[in-house]
């Protein structure tokens, strides 16, 4: 079932995503050491699509509960199906039913809607589960989701304990907003992403362009890696420069440095506030372009 | 390393397993949290391919150990150090970054001129006056009862050691006595605006399935975040023990803080505060704060504050609280465009000055006088009681 180091990155690579040897080896423990891996990263930086794509190297379904300040255990876990239990009430009622037997119904599986966490350990093959953005949960869901990645099992007080079928691949982004629990911390494994250098991010591109001139794959990349360090506001991610990359070869630019008017205007695609756009400048967008060989 | 033999079943030889022994125990000893699972499952990790070359199991390694960026590049300096016997000598200098190894300099409070005035908190905008501003530290007080004396000294005219121990620890206590009734406050609420579901179902079956009691819940309200900026240059001298003690408090109990020291550059130091030991902590804050120079470029940190850690540490109940005496030695205006910076992003900007606690003082100095149009509360923080005098402003943001 597990595969070697090289296949993963390979494998990574047809799934539509370059990685480094680092995540590759951190993704093949993952496997073997069955341990949820924890990404950190600034936004932009592809945490979501490391998810995505080991869902499609592993042929199997991804789970995605995105996480929000006030997620609660029951809309991560499970919920009843309150609108039938209470119809189910009515209609017993009115056939003249016990109280318990009517109890004992309406908590039955059929009653039970299955929430992300609930649903990844009920699979019979496993699937990728994506926690996205833990930190942005309070510290009680953490703690929860701390026992459940421990155990994979789950109570459920009115109905019993529900094991896992299998084991989910957990992976766990955090955007470092709130400092995670130490406990938390060291029950997965550790990977620190960050933004693609040059060469990477033009492999990228390419790959999801596949049409895309590698020359101007290239400037688009070196162009954004700059545009990285000057002072912004929302730092452009890879997304960012796709959008880009996109738009400039929609426009039938081949070579940046010939159409610095076009480059410009269609800064909208990366600079996302009026801060960031009043900043860089016609003159600042051309210097940067003289240093984009 | 290659020579690597599955000896057991399912793990590496005894020589094996001593050495990945001692290799945990190394970083431990460097202030990495390793559970047995880790070290076990690491056991497992040598019996594979990855064990084969030092740079694989690096890598492999890595990944297990480290919980935290910081870890990172500590983490390959100490496996090279003892896998591979390179560089010895400095990774034994990050080892002892994170033990008690006594600091070359300390941040002595030392006797100094200075009177001591009431605690009166003058307040510069919309902030109304916090009612028992009075805070002397007495009875439900908690953290500063028996002590009134000393909690109203200012701490530059404490002259014994004792004395100054006792202000620090005094300081400490507060900030963890202020974390408990911040929150008990916040548990008092019980109607709630979403009606909740699964409770009322529960209870409707005792009525036959008829809601009559409807149960309701209230969407926790986001704990109170505070950001510290701790100004620790030559004019705070006297104060930056004592303060540091109180940032340490602060960081220890309340989990939503960060803490932040400047000079001429900003040092981030939230992860040296959360240090349980305080004498650690201040250790460990001493080797980061190295080789800031003199002078204060409080305009200056402020903009790297805003532009590197302010997207990530300020949520929508956020408290920047700037701990300095405000003598800027960079340009004003700098200061005034982090201080509009500032001002844009957080709810609520506490500026601490000691100074502020003499009766003559006038906020003049013109790194203060620029940064004051942006303050909500300007207070006074020359003795423990001035910061006890805080929470209840604290408790309404």
């Amino acid at each position: 079932m597990t595969l070697p180091r090289e296949a993963i990155a390979a494998k990574l690579a047809e799934a539509g995503y370059v990685a480094d040897r680092d995540l590759a080896t951190a993704l093949w423990m993952m496997d073997h050491l069955k341990r949820p891996l924890l990404l950190e990263g600034e936004a932009g930086v592809g945490k979501t699509e490391v998810a995505k794509a080991l869902a499609r190297v592993h042929g199997c379904e991804l789970i995605r509960m995105q996480c929000y300040e006030g997620l609660d255990a029951q809309s991560a876990l499970y919920e009843w199906n309150y609108q039938r239990q209470l119809l189910s009430i009515k209609a017993h009622e009115a056939s003249g039913a016990k109280a318990d037997e009517i109890e004992a119904k309406i908590f039955s599986e059929s009653y039970l809607l299955e929430r992300p966490l609930l649903a990844a350990i009920r699979r019979e093959v496993s699937p990728v589960l994506l926690i996205d953005e833990v930190d942005r949960a309070d510290e009680e869901f953490e703690a929860f989701l701390l026992e459940l990645l421990s155990d994979f099992q789950v109570s459920i007080p009115e109905f019993g304990v529900i094991r896992a079928k299998s084991i989910p691949r957990v992976v766990l982004t955090s955007n470092g907003t709130r400092e995670l629990s130490d406990a938390l911390r060291r029950r997965c494994l550790y990977h620190h992403i960050d933004f693609p250098d040059v060469d990477r991010e033009a492999a990228i591109l390419r790959m999801h362009q596949p049409d895309l001139d590698a020359n101007l794959a290239h400037q688009v990349a070196r162009m954004v890696g700059l545009l990285r360090k000057e002072d912004l506001r929302k730092v452009p991610g890879v997304a960012e420069s796709l959008d880009w990359a996109a738009t400039l070869a929609g426009l039938g630019v081949e070579d940046m440095r010939q159409e610095p008017e076009v480059v410009h205007d269609t800064l909208t695609a990366i600079l996302k506030t009026h801060e960031d756009r009043v900043r860089v400048t016609r003159e600042v967008a051309e210097r940067l372009l003289g240093k984009v060989a | 390393m290659g020579a690597l033999r599955l000896i057991e079943e399912d793990g590496p030889g005894p020589a094996m397993r001593r050495r990945l022994a001692g290799f945990a125990h190394t970083l431990r000893g460097a202030g990495f949290a390793l559970g047995h699972r880790e070290v076990a499952d690491a056991a497992r990790l040598l019996a594979t391919p990855l064990a084969e070359r030092p740079e694989r199991l690096r890598a492999a390694l890595r990944a297990l150990f480290c919980s935290r960026q910081n870890d990172l590049a500590r983490f390959s300096e100490l496996f090279d150090a003892f896998w591979l016997g390179r560089g010895a000598k400095r990774a034994a200098k990050i080892t002892s970054q994170g033990l008690a190894n006594r600091s070359p300099r300390k941040f002595e409070a030392g006797p100094g001129a200075g009177d001591a005035s009431a605690a009166a908190l003058s307040e510069t905008t919309n902030a109304p006056a916090p009612e028992g501003a009075s805070a002397d530290g007495k009875g439900r007080k908690g953290g500063a009862s028996g002590h009134e004396a000393l909690s109203a000294k200012d701490i530059r005219k404490l002259v014994n050691d004792a004395e100054r121990a006792e202000a620090q620890a005094l300081a400490e206590r507060l900030a963890r006595a202020m974390r408990a009734r911040l929150t008990r406050r916040e548990r008092a609420r019980t109607r709630g605006r979403r009606i909740d579901l699964r409770s009322t179902i529960r209870h409707s079956i005792s009525h036959g399935g008829e809601p009559l009691e409807l149960k309701f819940r209230q969407r926790k309200p986001k704990p109170l975040r505070l950001v510290v900026l701790l100004d620790a240059s030559g004019s705070m001298e006297s104060y930056t023990a004592f303060f540091t003690r109180f940032l340490h408090g602060v960081a220890i109990s309340f989990r939503e803080s960060e803490a932040f020291l400047f000079h001429t550059r900003l040092a981030h130091v939230s992860s040296a505060m959360r240090e349980r030991d305080p004498q650690r902590a201040l250790d460990r804050l001493h080797l980061m704060a190295q080789g800031i120079g003199g002078g204060t470029k409080i305009g200056e940190c402020l903009t790297s504050f805003n532009r590197f850690h302010a997207r990530r540490v300020i949520h929508s109940r956020t408290c920047v609280m700037i701990l300095s005496d405000g003598f800027d030695t960079g340009a004003p205006e700098i200061l005034e465009g982090a201080m509009r910076g500032l001002r844009r992003r957080c709810k609520r900007i506490v500026w601490l000055n000691p100074l502020l606690g003499t009766e003559s003082y006038e906020p003049s100095a013109r790194g203060m006088s620029v940064a004051l149009p942006f303050v909500d509360l300007f207070a006074p923080a020359h003795n423990v009681a001035s910061l006890g005098a805080l929470e209840p402003y604290l408790a309404r943001l």
